[in-house]
């Protein structure tokens, strides 16, 4: 998606905003009656590969980037179902929530002692936060893709990258610092967030994760449609009130 | 140094439906109420203005509403023989924080009880023998009865503006084909009639009829049209947006102690809700038979003495307990004895889903829903069958109550699918909105393995032990999943999918905390008619300390069939019904011990 379609559809948005206010204060309907959506058959298919905006990662460092693009791309791979993670944005989302609270495990009990080897049941039991699991994690997956191929994850092959991805979630591959099938499941976690969250945290870019699966995004407004077993017709719209 | 407060006569711990509740009750009997909510202050604006709290990543992925687990949780381990852990991160329950407790983000199926579960030892000795109840198992009575509940029950339904079909008001049947035939009768009809029936509720309506099981519509603290409660407090009509549980309702639709309770208490100038204000514990004269407050810490960490003739214990179930084991009120629990109290019959909820998948023809739409509408059976529930030849104890309603099914983590595929690549994404897209998800949502059963005590190795953000659980699946909860699982199997095979998942409890199947199971936990601090047996008496008043009253699901010797908010409201009108004609009368043991 262009800077200026954002614009525009911030403008649009503001517009709408004005009718909108009043309605939601008299507790009728939401955003979604209001706009009165475009049936999803008139609505323009996108023409072509999307392409996520252009973005410079501030928590990642290149080699880093380079390896969460890589991998994020094969995770949610664009196919002749759509657009993939890369096309949607989610190497911006997840360098994004390396910004927030969550990177830290703010919300997380991380009084010692630790105990890693705890039944799997009993839960999360490293010392490590996201901001952690991702530096040592991506450290150790360039490591092994070395050793087993000489070249950093990224710069192999689908099929290599594939092969790899499955060691770490079957935990296969043996890592250094972090292990495998731990960094693999925040990786898989974050992507699939990135891919399908709302457009304000950076991902899911042109809502190509919610057309995908016919999830209507923030209209909340059902009403008519709660007893009706057919097609919803309405294309999504996001949190600042972008169509897709 | 702690700064001491002006006395009051009530101070209320924990903000919830169970505390609100008691705050309006004691205000309306002319009582001083000081509210301490450990929480942050929370209300409809902003916590749930629309569009922003449209947000699936920022409310249930990252836990916007629930429980600081960074300032406390709880240890967890599956038996005594175990070190247990800390329950570090939020999955398999959520509890809430800040004003409304979990009430401001619960989905709001609002049930009754079922008579029969309020006498669960006494009926299943009496029907089945006392050889029946398995050893260890130490389900008890409530010592209370829904004839003497149902007054309250209907109370609590016109403050939250409940939707449902009665099967029986006063002895006459009018609920047929909408109602629930199992359900007790009624001393009045809903405030709203039933919520509509989402494309997933018919689909399980029908299947359940065509196999002779009886459908009902769920009751819905979600508006099925515009209401005024009893207090005063405006409620809008639900849309079925689909963001209840982990949500604040944008539209004003689903009952919450924000939306039903505070706006009146507001009113009252001898009500003052303080929050950020965290409990450490209950202060208790010397020979520990009278409470004189409590000691809570501020926003900026000072510790603060609030001095109080009435304490309210009304946090959320397992806080509760923890406040009575560290303020010393009652005797722990010892599993090894089987005596004490405080932390014995600790129980949960034993929940199985299945998953039909459709053709791309039938479209079921899972985006739409509201948290507690839906269609259910209750012919497996509480004792509505035989179980003479089955050999377990409980029942479970079973239910479609499709809430809105969010894609970050709600997007189901048939089991053999990749978790990710071109075959996952395709899976994904021809799923989501051509599946039915149906539970069992199953009673839950108190034994003497599993309980509540003071964690000897870790500490809480103020220095104190945090609350160790001790508890595994029994026997008798896989037999009960696995007889459920088959019952409900024949309900999802009536739809007639193309495919159907989910699978019950194995042996050997441990609680496993990385899952949502459900958020209703019960028991710990249990009411009775014997105080060696329990920590409370029928009015939830402790045996030990008489000017404690600890309402909530804390009470509940054992775990109910249906969802529990209902069975904790009315149970805290009934207390403070006590409490307002007779305690105050003559502060003293309600029941003598």
């Amino acid at each position: 998606m262009s800077e200026e379609t954002i614009r525009n559809s911030r403008r649009d948005f503001l517009l709408k905003t004005i009718t909108l206010a009043p309605a939601v204060a008299i507790g009728s309907t939401g955003l979604g009656a209001l706009t009165a959506p475009t049936p999803a058959a008139a609505a323009p298919e996108p023409a072509g590969p999307q392409k996520a905006r252009d973005y410079q990662p501030t928590w990642f460092t290149p080699e880093e980037y380079a390896l969460v693009k890589a991998a994020v791309a094969r995770l949610i791979p664009a196919d002749d179902r759509g657009p993939g993670a890369l096309e949607a944005g989610v190497p911006e989302y997840i360098d994004r929530q390396m910004n927030t609270p969550y990177a830290t495990g703010a919300n997380w009990y991380m009084q010692g002692p630790f105990h890693p080897d705890a039944d799997k049941e009993l839960g999360y039991q490293y010392p490590l936060i996201p901001r952690d699991i991702y530096r040592l994690g991506l450290a150790d997956a360039d490591t092994f893709a070395k050793a087993q191929h000489g070249k950093v994850f990224a710069e192999l092959n689908h099929d290599q990258q594939d092969a790899l991805l499955q060691a770490f979630e079957a935990g296969k591959a043996e890592f250094k610092q972090v292990p495998a099938k731990v960094f693999f499941s925040f990786l898989l976690q974050n992507t699939r967030e990135g891919f399908f969250s709302d457009p304000i945290h950076g991902g899911n870019q042109g809502m190509v994760g919610w057309k995908l699966i016919g999830f209507p995004g923030a209209r909340a407004d059902f009403m008519d449609w709660v007893e009706r077993g057919e097609r919803y017709p309405f294309p999504p719209v996001s949190i600042r009130g972008e169509r897709a | 140094m702690a700064n001491q407060m002006k006395k009051v006569d009530a101070v209320i711990v924990g903000f919830g439906w169970a505390g609100s509740i008691m705050a309006k009750e004691l205000t309306e009997a002319g009582l001083n109420v000081v509210a301490l909510e450990r929480g942050p202050h929370r209300d409809t604006y902003p916590d749930g203005a629309y569009p922003q709290v449209i947000d699936e990543l920022t409310y249930n992925i990252r836990k916007k509403l629930f429980q600081d687990l960074s300032k406390s949780t709880v240890t967890i381990r599956h038996n005594s023989a175990q070190t247990a852990q800390p329950y570090r991160q939020l999955a398999a329950f959520l509890p809430g924080t800040g004003t409304g407790g979990a009430g401001l983000h619960w989905s709001g199926v609002h049930f009754r009880v079922d008579p029969i579960e309020l006498r669960m030892r006494s009926h299943y000795e009496e029907r089945y023998g006392k050889k029946f109840i398995p050893e260890g198992m130490t389900i008890q009575d409530f010592g209370v009865t829904y004839d003497e509940l149902e007054p309250f029950f209907d109370k609590a339904e016109k403050v939250f503006g409940t939707s449902g079909s009665e099967w029986s008001v006063k002895g006459k049947v009018i609920g047929q084909g909408k109602g629930n035939p199992f359900a007790p009768d009624r001393s009045d009809k809903f405030p709203l009639p039933a919520q509509k029936r989402t494309f997933s509720a018919q689909l399980f309506a029908q299947a359940a009829q065509s196999i002779g099981l009886h459908p009902y519509d769920l009751p819905s603290a979600n508006t099925s049209g515009p209401y005024t409660n009893t207090y005063g407090a405006q409620m809008g009509p639900c849309n079925f947006c689909g963001y209840c549980s982990g949500y604040a309702c944008y539209m004003y639709s689903k009952a919450s102690p924000n939306v039903n309770v505070l706006p009146s208490l507001r009113q009252e100038a001898k009500f003052e809700l303080r929050e950020n204000a965290n409990v450490l514990r209950v202060n208790l004269t010397d020979d520990k038979k009278r409470a004189t407050g409590v000691t809570y810490v501020d926003a900026l960490g000072r510790q603060i003495e609030q001095p109080a003739d009435l304490v309210i214990l009304s946090a959320f179930q397992f806080h509760n307990v923890h406040l009575m084991l560290l303020s010393g009120i009652g005797k722990p629990y010892d599993p090894v004895t089987n005596e004490g109290t405080v932390g014995r019959n600790f129980a949960y909820q034993n929940i199985s889903t299945i998953k039909a998948f459709f053709d791309k023809d039938v479209f079921t739409n899972n985006f739409i829903g509201a948290g507690g509408a839906g269609v259910g059976v209750d012919d497996f529930n509480a004792d509505n069958f035989d179980h003479g030849k089955y050999g377990f104890v409980g029942g479970s309603p079973m239910w479609v109550n499709q809430a809105g099914v969010k894609p970050i983590s709600g997007l189901p595929t048939p089991p053999g699918t990749p978790t990710w690549g071109s075959q996952w994404k395709a899976s994904v897209a021809d799923h989501y909105t051509h599946h039915v998800s149906m539970d069992a949502h199953g009673a839950h059963q108190s034994y003497r393995n599993n309980y509540l005590d003071l964690d000897p190795n870790y500490k809480d953000a103020f220095g104190q032990p945090l609350l160790r659980m001790t508890f595994d699946w029994q026997e008798n909860d896989i037999k009960m999943s696995q007889f459920m699982h088959g019952q409900m199997h024949k309900i999802a095979e009536a739809m007639n999918p193309k495919l159907i998942s989910g699978a019950p409890k194995m042996p050997g199947t441990h609680f496993d905390t990385t899952v949502y199971q459900t958020t209703h936990m019960n028991g710990g601090a249990i009411m009775g008619e014997d105080p060696k047996t329990s920590a409370i008496n029928r009015y939830l008043q402790s045996w030990d300390v008489p000017n404690v009253f600890v309402p909530g699901a804390s009470a509940f010797p054992q775990g109910l069939g249906y969802n529990p908010t209902g069975m904790v409201a009315a149970l805290t009108y009934w207390s403070a019904k006590a409490i307002r004609e007779q305690y105050l009368k003559n502060p003293g043991p309600l029941v003598q011990a």
